[in-house]
């Protein structure tokens, strides 16, 4: 493709809770095998994008455990391959990313030595499938300057934690409030941007010139008038994971038939670094209902409608209701666990109880591990 | 040099169309797996894998070696198959004379010691303190043994040793065995030795490490050492004791553990999506892989992945490999089913008198129904005990819908 990748993977959130308090938004395990960014990764992959940069600043060690090797996404090649940007001191610089457009302008001169005509810019913390190429063929035929990937969300979700925007009837973009405190538009962007290299470097250059740093405000808002950004419409599964109920809603959804065919059987595939996990082992007593469950885990006891991530140990008795349970924790007997998500590596001690009342609970016990 | 061109016939049709070593285990694995860890977790990484019956299968998964870390700038695994040469252009006739069609590619690596395998066994095994033994004993060759009941050493290569390990008698499958210590099949040689040993029978017609190269090193005056192996050691050569080191991991604490942190198993298996049990699924005591989903009952079995239950079926006793389908309200006990099968709904197989085999009463025995991959069994068909289906069989190809135990039914397959 003639394109080059951007995977914004730098952010924190504080809506995440004690979740990101290890790890960046786009390392988030999500539906028990994958981790965020491994769908934003795919997608690039599937999409025939060969160079791809990954842009990280907060906590990145889980993030680059995860990235460790290019090949899993086929992009250990010699034509392109996988770039992981931290920022770094330099001759001209000595900040963090101020903010993303400032992340790419730290980055420009990889940009500028790139030699492909376009660049796909997507955030790493959003569960979806698109081949970028459909985009750009919608943005060379509006003639677009910067084309953002839309979508509309259902009348009973939650608009005011993305940027809304409002379209004229050729879809171009009239509005743009970032994060509004009142949506007057169910259609939000997704992060997702195609662009000309040349008018992202002059934008991010022009932009950075005026000591303004973030992309979504200080070129999308700002430029909506001057430069013609046009709204492509998502209508397949997409769902962003930066808040805790988000996050919960988004692994439950893999309980549905339907979101599952279209990730997991469905081309193209979505893929994730290789664990060399054992299979699922379940022992006499264990009774599993409505459950994803990871390659790895061993259960004895009873789980229902939850997701179990790998590595997990679920003792005897436990009862386990609605609830996510991550990596590589261990659930001591009798444990009673409902509208929880319990934090990787957890240890949970025999005979604990932790419920979500109203809301999801975070979980997050650092007990000794009694050895199995 | 790991040894993986046999057929295994004693696998029937689950060895029709791959060797041994590709067939699946475990679930998620395949035998070949074992050895190829045990190699890099040994510190093994210049591993010859020679191949010879049906190698599609195991050249698809071994490819360059990614899973087990053997795509090395020096060394890693390489693919050896029979080739033509300007003279003497053969097969492999036997396990010595395949290693000594490749001492060009064991020399090129200029090695000290070259270690043997086979690629059918089932164990975990750290070669470098076998190494270590075999240096520490100044050993020429060192061949691992272990105990096995004393009724069955007939079946084994028997080494009889005296206190310090050192053997002082080889006998191949003996009447009367002479103790119960039986070689494994892997064998460390300082390298000069197997060289010459090679090179001096390179005329003796299906050269084999047994039968020719150990008692030719033995009467040529050479240190030959046992080193015995106390740990989980499976032969997986026939369907019974295939099946049967299959349930071995279904318990509670298997003997052999797949779940240690320690000495992991890799595997070529791309399958990652987690699996999924229905509200209507019922699975305990059973092992199932990646990307399975199960809707009905699954009970000690081993799945792997990719596999899909259907609503209203029950599975017991049985292995189902990769990427079957099983349609709904179906039946299964004590089946073997091989990979990418599709049973239709309200089949029921392994249901039925405890009647022998008719043809092969050898191979298909222990009461198991053994379906081979890529096998297509229609709607409402019952199959019996002791039986094997292959192929893509249609609904006029059983007698009443019923195809009873001890019968074989094989379309578009050259062999039973």
């Amino acid at each position: 493709m003639r394109a080059v990748g951007i995977i914004l993977a730098g952010g924190n959130n504080r809506r995440m809770q004690a979740l990101t308090a290890k790890r960046a938004v786009a390392a988030m395990p999500i539906a028990s095998s994958y981790r965020a960014i491994d769908f934003a990764l795919s997608n690039m992959t599937n999409s025939h994008i060969q160079k791809v940069a990954v842009l990280t600043q907060y906590n990145a060690r889980s993030l680059d455990e995860h990235l460790n090797s290019a090949k899993w996404w086929d992009f250990g090649r010699k034509q392109g391959g996988l770039y992981i940007f931290t920022p770094t001191i330099t001759a001209e610089n000595g900040y963090w990313y101020r903010g993303t457009a400032d992340a790419i302008y730290q980055n420009l001169d990889f940009l500028k030595r790139c030699h492909e005509p376009y660049v796909v810019i997507t955030s790493g913390d959003a569960v979806y499938k698109l081949d970028y190429n459909k985009v750009l063929e919608y943005h060379i035929a509006k003639k677009a300057d910067i084309t953002v990937v839309v979508k509309e969300l259902e009348d009973t979700d939650d608009a005011t934690r993305f940027g809304t925007v409002r379209m004229n009837e050729s879809a171009r973009i009239q509005e743009f409030e970032e994060k509004p405190m009142v949506a007057n538009s169910q259609t939000v962007s997704t992060g997702i941007y195609v662009l000309r290299r040349r008018q992202l470097i002059d934008l991010i250059e022009y932009c950075v010139e005026d000591e303004r740093y973030d992309f979504v405000t200080d070129i999308l808002i700002r430029y909506k008038n001057l430069k013609r950004i046009y709204g492509y419409k998502l209508s397949a599964y997409w769902n962003s994971i930066s808040r805790v109920g988000a996050y919960y809603r988004t692994n439950m959804d893999f309980l549905k038939p339907e979101v599952r065919k279209y990730f997991f059987k469905d081309l193209p595939t979505v893929y994730s670094k290789v664990s060399d996990l054992p299979p699922a082992k379940y022992n006499p007593g264990s009774v599993v209902k409505n459950c994803l469950v990871g390659s790895g885990s061993i259960i004895n006891g009873t789980v229902e409608n939850s997701v179990i991530f790998k590595k997990v140990f679920v003792g005897n008795h436990c009862v386990i209701r609605n609830s996510i349970i991550l990596n590589d924790v261990y659930l001591g007997d009798h444990t009673y666990i409902e509208n929880c998500i319990v934090e990787s590596q957890s240890t949970i001690r025999a005979n604990t109880r932790h419920v979500g009342e109203g809301e999801v609970k975070v979980v997050v016990e650092k007990n000794d591990r009694y050895l199995i | 040099m790991l040894l993986a061109g046999g057929q295994g016939s004693r696998l029937g049709v689950l060895t029709a169309k791959v060797a041994k070593p590709a067939v699946s285990f475990g679930g998620k694995y395949r035998i070949i797996d074992f050895p190829l860890s045990n190699c890099i977790n040994s510190g093994v990484d210049t591993v010859g894998v020679l191949t010879q019956y049906q190698p599609l299968r195991l050249n698809t998964h071994i490819g360059i070696g990614i899973p087990w870390d053997l795509d090395r700038n020096i060394g890693g695994v390489t693919i050896l198959p029979p080739y033509e040469k300007n003279v003497n252009s053969e097969w492999y006739t036997g396990t010595a004379n395949a290693i000594y069609q490749n001492l060009d590619y064991m020399e090129s690596y200029h090695p000290d010691y070259v270690l043997i395998l086979s690629g059918d066994h089932i164990y975990k095994m750290d070669y470098e303190v076998m190494l270590a033994f075999h240096k520490a004993h100044k050993a020429d060759v060192t061949i691992a043994a272990m105990q096995v009941p004393m009724e069955e050493a007939g079946r084994f290569g028997i080494v009889v040793t005296d206190p310090n390990g050192q053997i002082t008698r080889f006998e191949e499958k003996p009447d009367k065995p002479g103790s119960n210590l039986a070689s494994m099949g892997i064998y460390i040689f300082s390298w000069p030795v197997l060289k010459d040993a090679l090179v001096q029978l390179s005329r003796q017609p299906n050269c084999d490490f047994g039968k020719h190269i150990i008692p030719y090193c033995h009467a040529d005056g050479k240190r030959l050492s046992a080193y015995e192996y106390k740990g989980y050691w499976k032969d997986v050569g026939t369907l019974e004791s295939y099946w049967q080191a299959n349930m071995e991991l279904i318990d509670i604490i298997p003997e052999f553990n797949l779940y240690e942190e320690y000495w992991k198993i890799y595997t070529n298996c791309m399958n990652l999506p987690p699996q999924y049990i229905s509200p209507e699924g019922v699975v305990d005591k059973s092992i199932i892989s990646n990307g399975s989903e199960i809707y009905g009952e699954v009970h000690s079995s081993v799945l792997g992945a990719g596999v899909t239950v259907g609503k209203g079926s029950v599975i017991r006793d049985s292995i189902i490999m990769r990427d079957t389908a099983v349609g709904e309200n179906c039946v299964i006990e004590r089946a073997v089913i091989a990979e990418d099968s599709q049973i239709g709904s309200n089949v029921v197989i392994g249901i039925g008198s405890d009647v022998p085999n008719r043809l092969r009463p050898d191979i298909y025995s222990g009461g198991l129904a053994v379906i081979g991959e890529n096998t297509v069994i229609p709607s409402g068909i019952q199959i019996g005990k002791n039986t094997a289906v292959s192929g893509e069989t249609s609904a006029l190809d059983y007698m009443g819908g019923v195809l009873p135990s001890g019968e074989i039914l094989i379309k578009a397959g050259d062999r039973a």
